[in-house]
């Protein structure tokens, strides 16, 4: 189960990611992301404190996001991984491609 | 020990299908971060047959059976209709997965990376394929 909510906090976009991600439901990931966009996100934090699981499904909405994100200046940061779930971006080697912090105070710094 | 799960083609099983893997890898000497890459490895498999190879029809299922050992264990993914060798895919770059905008070709680099030995065979309708994790390996 997944669930995901949104607000904007000090002027950014802040997704808070619950539960477990995988091909069953990556679509409202993609949805969520999709929306704050649409509402002209500068800046979108992931909040993964409460994520456990993330398959491929999940991990492609974020990469499919990224060109796009570089072309229009839009910074998307992902904070507070389990050790678990950020082993699954390290095995891809998507820690390099995409911001990841380990707290919330320092993917705002971002 | 030999455990199996019938797993029907749509996707919310993919829930009971790591509840199962957990159970049983729980039992073995891996990490739970080794644990968790195993279940991810043996989900996207999974995923994999149930989209693409049988289209999410419910009415159709894969057989998982998994034999585990104190120095191994072996996940046996069976299923029946249009085969998906796993060995023959070549998998995307990275870099061409995000100027794509696709969503998949994730899935199959995990499997390859984190389990030691694939094996695929197709025998007239039916595909196997199976997925070796040694225990203390990679």
């Amino acid at each position: 189960m997944l669930n995901i909510e949104k607000h904007i906090e000090d002027g950014n976009w802040v997704l808070i990611l619950t539960g477990e991600i995988d091909a069953s439901n990556s679509v409202e990931l993609d949805a969520a992301v999709s929306e704050v966009v649409q509402e002209g996100a500068k800046k979108i934090l992931i909040d993964c404190s409460e994520l456990d699981y993330i398959s491929s499904a999940g991990l492609g909405v974020f990469m499919s996001y990224l060109d796009d994100f570089e072309e229009n200046n839009v910074k998307m940061v992902i904070f507070d991984l389990k050790d678990k779930v950020f082993q699954v971006f390290h095995i891809l080697g998507l820690d390099q491609l995409i911001t990841i912090r380990p707290t919330k105070e320092e993917a705002l710094k971002d | 020990m030999n455990s199996q799960l019938r797993l029907y083609c749509d996707t919310s099983q993919l829930s009971d299908l790591r509840q199962f893997l957990e159970a049983i890898l729980n039992k073995t000497l891996l990490s739970d971060i080794e644990q968790h890459q195993v279940i991810l490895a043996v989900e996207e498999v999974c995923a994999n047959l149930i989209i693409h190879s049988h289209d999410c029809n419910s009415k159709e299922y894969i057989d998982l059976n998994v034999v585990s050992s104190q120095s191994l264990v072996v996940f046996e993914i069976l299923d029946f209709g249009k085969g998906f060798n796993i060995l023959e895919y070549q998998e995307p770059e990275i870099s061409q997965v995000i100027k794509s905008k696709r969503k998949g070709g994730l899935g199959i680099i995990l499997v390859k990376r984190i389990m030691d030995k694939i094996e695929f065979e197709s025998l007239e309708n039916k595909n196997i394929c199976r997925l070796y994790k040694i225990l203390n390996s990679k």
